[in-house]
């Protein structure tokens, strides 16, 4: 009764983390993708406080939210390191994790909106970006993590290549390339690494997908 | 030296500052207190935090830790023999830790400061709900969580206790200021008899700060918010 299943939508950046974690650190699992219209009663039994995916399910118990799901995974499965051994290595690692999760809310602010209410988002995830550029642990080397990828990385690669999809989808610009030479040699490095390489969702079929998201959104929003 | 931290602290009324406090005296750290002054923010602060400039940071060995939460992690790591663990040791307890204090950091406590900041009746009555709700929930995972025992981390005060811990001063002042019972003993027991032993333990008494003296410094910062505020229409 040791299986590892997860809960999960192909086009979310944040189930899509978990699988990085997951397939990076070799550890099996069953999948289940579903349908958030529409979502499973285990789905609901298993994360009652928030209803949303991903959920990680061990042993027949519910993990939720993405970074704590791989902070989850860091701890019971200890090949492939995604934190460091030093203390204050790993509180450095967390902090950008949640700098990463508190301020790209920006990004997901700006996939949903237009016009003037899409501009401070746009500014905001702008900003998050050029700190993590000059900031950003282990300047110099090819990932977040150093030599290889690890926390740090993982939270941000679900904001990266989906950060690119809601520009082309919401006609916004957030990543200023000649702004961002290290962020941008890391995002070659990253999608290019062997597992993520694998495990990275078409970006034209995410384009489909999240094109009539958006839109649903906005006129749902107008019409109040 | 060693086994000596340093901590920024502007305030003493700060839930967040509380948590590595606790975390220090849990495990028996000396600890020098740095006092910012309220609107000023020291160079040792702007050098130390040059992200957010906030407070709290510990400074352990001249090396800087930000965010509350994260400070008492690495006050587990970093002490690992001395005192009681303060995360769980199980992997599965741990993540149960976290998913409840992330969405005490994300979720509950907003709501909670939302309530003094709220625009209207409707919008306080929301804001209280989500508070009321969120404490039932609470109530829930104590008991599954603490499996009878005296605090969330078992038998001695663990990451959990000092996430949600460090909010009971506030929500004292809420209570006091809207005048109503949050932390009810017919409704939330657990949580009103845990927040009495949390409360009384000695790693936590010397920094929870008194109702009143909240109160006051409440009034102070809505008097600040209502005066910076533009004129209702």
């Amino acid at each position: 009764m040791d299986g590892v299943k997860l809960h999960g939508v192909w086009a979310s950046p944040f189930s899509t983390r978990v699988i990085w974690a997951l397939k990076l650190k070799g550890i099996p699992f069953d999948y289940v993708e579903e349908d958030l219209s529409n979502k499973s009663a285990s789905l609901l039994r298993y994360n009652p406080v928030h209803k949303k995916i991903p959920v990680l399910v061990h042993g027949g118990r519910p993990v939720c939210e993405s970074m704590v799901i791989v902070e989850y995974l860091e701890e019971a499965w200890p090949q492939f390191p995604l934190l460091p051994s030093d203390p204050h290595e790993r509180a450095v690692a967390r902090f950008w994790v949640k700098f990463i999760e508190d301020k790209s809310l920006n990004v997901w602010i700006a996939g949903r909106s237009a016009g003037e209410e899409q501009e401070k988002p746009m500014r905001d995830s702008s900003e998050m970006l050029a700190i993590l550029e000059e900031h950003g642990p282990n300047k110099g080397k090819k990932f977040f993590g150093g030599d290889s990828i690890n926390i740090v990385d993982i939270a941000f690669g679900g904001v990266a290549y989906w950060m690119r999809v809601i520009e082309e989808v919401s006609g916004g610009k957030m990543f200023d390339a000649a702004k961002l030479p290290r962020l941008n040699a890391w995002m070659a490095n990253f999608e290019s690494s062997p597992v993520i390489a694998k495990n990275l969702p078409d970006r034209g079929k995410l384009r489909d997908y999240f094109v009539p998201v958006r839109a649903k959104i906005l006129s749902s929003s107008t019409s109040k | 030296g060693e086994g000596r931290g340093r901590e920024a602290d502007r305030g003493w009324p700060s839930p967040f500052v509380m948590r590595p406090r606790i975390a220090l005296n849990l495990k028996g750290v000396e600890y020098e207190f740095l006092e910012e002054k309220l609107g000023v923010k020291s160079d040792l602060l702007l050098r130390s935090n040059p992200v957010h400039k906030k407070i709290p940071v510990l400074l352990h060995a001249g090396r800087p830790v930000c965010e509350s939460l994260i400070i008492v992690q690495y006050i587990d790591d970093a002490w690992p023999s001395s005192g009681p663990s303060i995360l769980p040791s199980d992997p599965y307890d741990c993540a149960t830790a976290r998913f409840w204090a992330a969405y005490l950091d994300e979720k509950w406590f907003p709501a909670m400061s939302g309530i003094a900041r709220a625009q209207g009746e409707e919008a306080k009555k929301a804001a209280l709900d989500q508070v009321v709700e969120g404490l039932s929930l609470l109530e829930d995972a104590f008991g599954k969580i603490s499996k009878g025992k005296p605090f969330f981390g078992g038998d001695t005060v663990g990451f959990l206790d000092i996430a949600l811990g460090c909010f009971l001063g506030w929500l004292r002042v809420t209570e006091k200021m809207n005048g109503m019972k949050l932390l009810d003993e017919a409704k939330v027991p657990g949580l009103a008899k845990w927040a009495e032993r949390f409360c009384a333990h000695d790693a936590v008494k010397g920094v929870m700060p008194e109702t009143e003296k909240l109160a006051e410094f409440a009034k102070l910062i809505m008097a600040k918010f209502k005066a910076a505020a533009p004129p209702p229409q």
